[in-house]
């Protein structure tokens, strides 16, 4: 099995596995603070890897391309209030421009 | 009637962007058949984007999976939450569990009783449901129809998606620190392991924030 369907059945297991876990328990399980703190900050820890490594990464390499021009006007439309479709469409826009032109 | 709209509205604003997660996933070479069942399977945003986000940066299934999941946890959070009040049983519980995601649950919760939560959990989760998965197709075939991703600045929609994603969660100070703190350990670690590792280490950066007031 290719690599490809071994993490698309993979992820989608364990994703449905821990929804209907969690609608399957009684509450009073997993309600400590400190558990229900470190689970809102574990999407920001791994969303930002994610960003970082999918802006300045080739493989085990650092890089700076036209990706990182995306991203800067991401980060622009994000403060600008941007929907996330607009956002997404201008990073696009501007890394393909990059691409193309630089 | 407020609460049909508001599901309306945030279901085809949040399904309009699956377009961008199935041309993501087709420009990473995942085939418009994986990320259909991707979005009907996992049907979860961030995690859909993280196992084509891992796999595009040359990271292992395992690694795939490992960071899916973690950020899938939320769901299952979410789920602990809103059983109360859903008081699911049988096939019922199963379907509620497949659209528990952060927009049925922050419809749900945003109702001020019981019914009407039940009515914006459902309304919004089918509605995401639909929609995320009709923009997915359309945004695989798509994708698939332009060739090389960078030329169309698709390998920059990944990241960008991620960004989206996170905006809405740097809520505070502690939050910008950890993504600050993440950002540079996972840009560290990237040289010097393999491809993967530098994203899920950084799940202890968010242990050891979260872990004092």
């Amino acid at each position: 099995m290719s690599a490809f369907w071994i993490a698309v059945i993979g992820s989608s297991a364990l994703a449905f596995a821990i929804k209907f876990i969690g609608a399957s328990v009684p509450e009073t399980y997993l309600s400590n603070p400190r558990i229900l703190r470190i689970n809102t900050l574990i999407p920001v820890a791994l969303l930002s890897a994610l960003i970082a490594v999918n802006t300045f990464a080739n493989k085990t390499q650092l890089t700076l391309d036209n990706r990182a021009l995306g991203m800067a006007a991401a980060v622009v439309l994000l403060i600008a209030k941007a929907p996330f479709p607009v956002v997404v469409l201008g990073a696009a826009v501007t890394s393909a421009l990059a691409y193309r032109y630089i | 009637m407020s609460v049909k709209r508001d599901s309306f509205s945030v279901s085809i604003t949040v399904g309009a962007y699956g377009s961008a997660f199935g041309a993501a996933a087709v420009a990473a070479d995942f085939s418009v058949l994986q990320a259909c069942l991707l979005s009907l399977l996992l049907f979860s945003g961030a995690s859909q984007f993280a196992v084509v986000g891992v796999i595009a940066a040359g990271g292992t299934p395992i690694n795939a999976i490992a960071t899916s999941t973690l950020l899938g946890t939320r769901n299952g959070l979410y789920g602990l939450r809103l059983a109360p009040i859903l008081k699911l049983r049988g096939l019922k519980r199963v379907v509620a569990a497949q659209i528990t995601i952060d927009e049925s649950t922050g419809v749900a919760l945003a109702q001020n009783n019981e019914s009407d939560m039940r009515k914006g959990f459902w309304y919004t989760g089918f509605g995401v449901y639909i929609f995320w998965n009709l923009f997915t197709l359309a945004g695989a075939l798509g994708a698939q129809a332009i060739g090389n991703p960078s030329a169309w600045g698709l390998d920059a929609a990944v990241p960008a998606a991620f960004l989206g994603l996170l905006w809405p969660r740097l809520s505070d100070r502690k939050s910008w620190v950890l993504a600050g703190f993440a950002i540079v350990l996972a840009l560290t670690l990237t040289p010097f392991v393999p491809t993967g590792i530098p994203i899920i280490s950084c799940t202890l950066l968010a242990v050891i924030i979260g872990w004092r007031k």
